[in-house]
């Protein structure tokens, strides 16, 4: 590969089959209905909207394709409170107060200059959303909204120009527009609904818990020296919970991965209920979930488990 | 377009436009930009197979998790196995496309538009006869599947109510946000209204301007059971509820009996009438048993990371006499507690003068409820405003029950 290309980060995949490698090369177990998604993403230039619980790797879309795409990633984590200037630009006050105080110890008058002086891009401040419509050595950046749902409803309403013609207008300046729309994945855990209009300019895709097969590659892969059997029972475990037990919080995948790296630092090569439920706050997040699963019931999973294993056998 | 064999390059468009109006029909929000992506999309993806096919018409129509089983089915009789999605696929793939299953061309395309005709007529009938075959098993079972009017009161006192809870002062309680709004009180700068300002007078004085933190009405959750013994209070309540969805943007309000129902949508219908009817139409079961510890079960799991955002304020309308365990209850209002900012149990119980927290469920919920109130006339509800807006402190302390008891 010469500089140049090096330079340009690697091109988009160009078939569901290929974005599939492109996100398992770099050790994410995708589904093919999410590359189908993406790749629908990456080639009609649409962002991408990623709704799912916690923990099911939606972040990590955007990580692992700024990594194997070689683009730069810029994030924007959501909080209550966020606004345009914290967003989208500020300008740089104390900056302008000083050019001001100049302007009149120099004697110049000419009020419409100064003006357009005051609010040139030598004092804006850039934040991320100005950042992603900039063109970048590597190509169109991906950029990443994460949590969406966190911030205010009267927050989206920015987003919405942004997020179709890949431009923000600022009122002294004008509108600056991207060359190439960046690559813009947008994540929510759906403590709220976001409003219609946001998501009609994005491709849509609820980020659901894995089957057992695919949380078992995603172990494997994600926890090294991880001894076959733990990793096996470890999901047998997790994917019984999320089914059988109505819990007020099910595990996600990152804790499934947490888990099975808890057990394998413990040396354990295979499940049994006392380690089980002295580990248990790896994977269940509520008081209230682990004193239901905790002792006789994480007994009794464990050994369903090991007589369905040996049945399978 | 059921003349037009299926290999002609205009059939794809008008099987997904055919496609996009069955789904509309279904009550998927299919707008004609939604249609032009889709058509785009299936051109851009180079599908290969009907998996594939499936997933990126999925990407494009469906906008919310609730919307996947609607377009599964519809997906499933419209696609049906007719050879419809491989000769689709024939058409977009450059290799020679492998000759189709032996299936009798002539009878496909035609079958398809009467499927989707039927589709359409069948959807649209669903909806309306659930209502006739609920009111003729209006009698009996636990769970009684009627469609009751809020009418059933008497003419006089329905109109009296509705009048008085429209003239309701509702209350004016505010939450402080994390967001800075313009200000004329001299609080914080705002630095980019200020020099925005002084640079339209020509630069020479900066006048500053301020800001200050927005305030929002809190989000509010209602849970209204609609038990035998409850459903009279609830139904004047939801009038309440409408004149307060009206009023501000976050009100979320479910319904439930023997199971739970989320009918907020309801609810936001302009007119109060049309409102409530909708509310019993989607409600099976009116005026049946009540098992709170597990509608709230379905609460917590399902609901409450869903509309609690923003420290929700609770009200809980039932009477608390429960025929699950009393155990589950209290863990259930436990958690439902900890959930909300505050919550609020309205119990028309208390109209009684000699009322006493007796009842085992009862006693369960109280300690887990930050104020306990009656329900059972205008002028309680009126005290409820008030205590929302955050006068009347004090009252409705639920340890005053429980101590009287104790």
């Amino acid at each position: 590969m010469n500089d140049e290309t090096a330079l340009k980060g690697a091109a988009l995949p160009q078939s569901i089959d290929e974005t599939l490698g492109l996100l398992s090369s770099a050790g994410y177990v995708a589904d093919r209905a999410l590359a189908t998604v993406l790749y629908l993403a990456l080639k009609m230039k649409r962002p991408l909207f990623l709704e799912g619980e916690a923990g099911v790797g939606k972040t990590e879309i955007a990580k692992v394709l700024s990594a194997t795409l070689g683009r730069d990633l810029i994030r924007l984590q959501c909080y209550e409170g966020l606004d345009v200037s914290t967003a989208v630009y500020e300008w740089n006050y104390a900056a302008q107060m000083v050019e001001i105080r100049m302007a009149e110890a120099a004697g110049e008058t000419d009020r419409g200059e100064l003006a357009q002086d005051i609010f040139s891009e030598r004092f804006l401040i850039e934040r991320p959303v100005l950042k992603a419509m900039r063109p970048h050595l590597s190509g169109p950046p991906v950029f990443l909204i994460d949590e969406l749902d966190r911030a205010d409803e009267a927050f989206e309403a920015f987003l919405l120009e942004v997020l179709s013609d890949s431009q923000v207008t600022i009122p002294e300046i004008g509108t600056i527009r991207a060359p190439e729309p960046p690559i813009v994945i947008i994540t929510t855990n759906r403590t709220r609904e976001i409003h219609d209009a946001l998501k009609r300019r994005c491709l849509y895709h609820w980020v659901d818990y894995p089957d057992a097969e695919r949380e078992l590659t995603i172990v494997r892969t994600k926890v090294p020296g991880v001894n076959e059997r733990l990793s096996g029972e470890v999901v047998a475990f997790v994917q019984r919970l999320r089914k059988e037990y109505e819990l007020f919080k099910q595990p996600g995948v990152a804790e499934t991965i947490d888990w099975a790296t808890a057990l394998t630092e413990l040396d354990q090569l295979a499940l049994n209920p006392e380690m089980v439920s002295d580990t248990l706050g790896t994977l269940l997040k509520y008081q209230d979930d682990i004193e239901r699963i905790q002792g006789s019931e994480a007994k009794k999973i464990v050994d369903e488990l090991k007589k369905e294993i040996v049945a399978g056998m | 377009m059921t003349d037009t064999p299926a290999t002609e390059p205009g059939a794809l468009a008008d099987n997904i436009v055919h496609f996009a109006r069955a789904l509309r029909a279904a009550g998927l929000p299919v707008g004609p930009a939604a249609v032009i992506d889709a058509i785009r999309a299936v051109e851009v993806a180079g599908i290969a197979s009907r998996d594939d096919f499936y997933w990126t018409l999925h990407s494009i129509f469906v906008k919310k998790r609730d919307q996947h089983a609607v377009f599964e089915e519809a997906f499933r009789i419209f696609w049906r196995s007719r050879g419809l999605v491989e000769k689709m696929l024939a058409l977009l793939s450059p290799v020679a496309p492998p000759r189709g299953e032996p299936q009798k061309p002539k009878a496909a395309q035609a079958r398809v538009a009467n499927a989707l005709q039927q589709d359409t007529l069948r959807q649209a009938k669903e909806t309306k006869p659930e209502i006739e075959i609920d009111a003729s098993f209006t009698v009996s079972g636990a769970e009684v599947l009627q469609t009751k009017d809020f009418a059933q009161m008497s003419a006089a006192e329905i109109a009296a109510a509705k009048t008085a809870l429209a003239r309701l002062i509702l209350p004016v309680d505010t939450v402080r946000q994390r967001r800075l709004v313009a200000s004329t009180a001299r609080a914080r700068i705002d630095p980019r209204r200020s020099l925005r300002a002084s640079m339209r007078a020509g630069g020479d004085m900066i006048a500053l301007k301020y800001r200050k933190p927005a305030e929002i009405h809190p989000p509010i959750v209602a849970l209204c059971d609609i038990s035998g013994s409850m459903s009279q209070y609830t139904r004047v309540f939801l009038h309440f509820l409408h004149a307060l969805t009206e009023n501000r943007r976050k009100v979320h309000t479910f319904l439930f009996g023997t199971r739970l129902s989320n009918v907020t949508r309801q609810l936001a219908m302009k007119d109060p009438d049309e409102a409530l009817d909708a509310c019993t139409g989607t409600v099976e079961d009116w005026s049946g048993g009540t098992r709170i510890a597990t509608a709230l079960h379905e609460f917590n799991r399902k609901w409450s990371r869903r509309v609690m955002h923003g420290g929700a304020i609770v009200l809980l309308i039932t009477d608390g006499l429960e025929r699950d365990s009393e155990e589950d209850l209290a863990v259930e209002m436990d958690r439902l507690h900890r959930s909300c900012r505050k919550l609020v149990w309205l119990n028309p119980l208390l109209r009684f003068d000699r009322f006493e927290a007796k009842a085992r469920g009862i006693r369960a919920m109280l300690p887990h409820v930050d104020e306990f109130r009656p329900v059972h006339s205008l002028e309680a509800v009126e005290d409820l405003c008030n205590a929302l807006a955050g006068d009347g402190k004090g009252a409705g302390n639920p340890r005053d029950w429980l101590r009287k008891v104790g």
